[in-house]
């Protein structure tokens, strides 16, 4: 009990860690500084159920009033945002992205964390993000998406690159690779 | 660490965080549902008017974090400009600006421990369930201990990368992070049992 709720709380300042600490740049320039892939790892690590918490516990603390998104943003503003779907997507993300984890227990943990990535911290998140832009922004769904497609490579190589950390992790701490236990 | 409430205290500040939250529930849905211009235009002005009262510095800060919507109010005034509609553009322009400055007021003018409070309350009938809602707290204090140490400890990494590596920051670095990110969990979980658990 309190191992789970030390794990969610610190993924949780993981996510928002990641979006403090200035640029992580990838190999093909894009900044990492959006805390999606921490949203993914919540996932690949720690499973459905927990992962899913952690990511809402973030969102939960962004609207609170903590300046945890990166460039500091938070409070209440950020839910009336256009972008508001996004961050109202992350639970959400990391629960699929862990559930995939935990249905792909034959594929070795890399591939399946890449997959699991791409299927929560991609697939779902955009379908929340672009559901939002449709809301606040009174668009229909072709025009949302182009308003965010230019995103989506930057954010499959960041789900890649959750598949490759989360299969050093399983090397490095196997214990705390709760999506497998 | 630093919260998003603004140092100017207003009298809103003394205000029930609950009240301030219900109004601004209702004040959204009255946003989204009125199409009219002169409305919406007659609106924000009124939101600026509010972020004036307290103040030029209150005003400012208000402003400096409303700054992040013009990219979109750019692309959807020009949207409408090229399909000839720049009335229903500028309603959609108007509505997000009220309504994400009238949310970032309640946010500049509630401290978390209201806010915290408020939480406290709508967990209330989980506890009836026998929903323990304490973890809840003691989670939401464990992620604001422990970001900024996070952050500080993943600062450490980047420094020791550029140390000893020619190459740029890469991704390579988030494995160690994730991993003292872990220890930590692990650590405060086995004190917080020597101390008796939750």
């Amino acid at each position: 009990m309190e191992r789970s709720l030390t794990l969610i709380a610190l993924f949780a300042a993981l996510i928002a860690a990641l979006g403090l600490v200035p640029k992580f740049d990838l190999a093909f320039g894009v900044p990492i500084t959006a805390q999606s892939m921490g949203v993914m790892l919540c996932g690949t690590v720690l499973g459905a159920k927990r992962g899913g918490l952690a990511a809402l516990l973030f969102v939960g603390l962004v609207a609170l009033g903590l300046p945890l998104l990166a460039g500091a943003r938070g409070g209440l503003g950020v839910f009336a945002s256009p972008t508001a779907g996004f961050v109202i997507g992350f639970p959400i993300a990391a629960f699929v992205t862990g559930l995939a984890m935990q249905q792909f227990r034959a594929l070795p943990i890399g591939w399946a964390a890449g997959v699991a990535a791409i299927l929560g911290g991609v697939v779902v998140l955009y379908a929340f993000g672009i559901g939002g832009l449709m809301i606040m922004l009174n668009k229909g769904l072709l025009e949302a998406s182009g308003l965010v497609l230019a995103f989506v490579p930057g954010d499959l190589i960041k789900a890649v690159l959750a598949g490759f950390i989360t299969a050093g992790l399983a090397k490095a701490r196997p214990a705390s690779l709760l999506s497998r236990s | 660490m630093i919260s998003l409430t603004s140092p100017v205290e207003t009298r809103a500040h003394g205000w029930p965080a609950g009240a301030k939250l219900a109004g601004l529930c209702g004040a959204t849905m009255v946003l989204f549902a009125i199409k009219g211009l002169n409305w919406h235009l007659g609106f924000l002005v009124a939101t600026l008017v509010i972020y004036a009262m307290p103040g030029r510095q209150f005003f400012q800060g208000g402003m400096r974090r409303l700054r992040v919507l013009w990219p979109f109010a750019a692309i959807i005034l020009l949207w409408h400009l090229f399909t000839n509609d720049l009335a229903s553009g500028a309603v959609i322009v108007l509505r997000m600006i009220t309504a994400v400055g009238l949310a970032n007021l309640v946010t500049m003018t509630t401290k978390l421990s209201d806010m915290i409070v408020v939480v406290r309350w709508l967990c209330a009938p989980l506890r009836r369930f026998g929903v323990q809602t304490r973890s809840v707290e003691l989670a939401i204090a464990l992620v604001v201990r422990f970001t900024p140490i996070l952050a500080q400890k993943g600062q450490t990494l980047a420094l020791a990368w550029k140390a000893r590596a020619a190459r740029r920051l890469g991704w390579r670095v988030i494995t160690p992070f994730a991993v003292l990110a872990i220890d930590d969990a692990e650590h405060v979980a086995e004190a917080l049992r020597a101390r008796g658990g939750l």
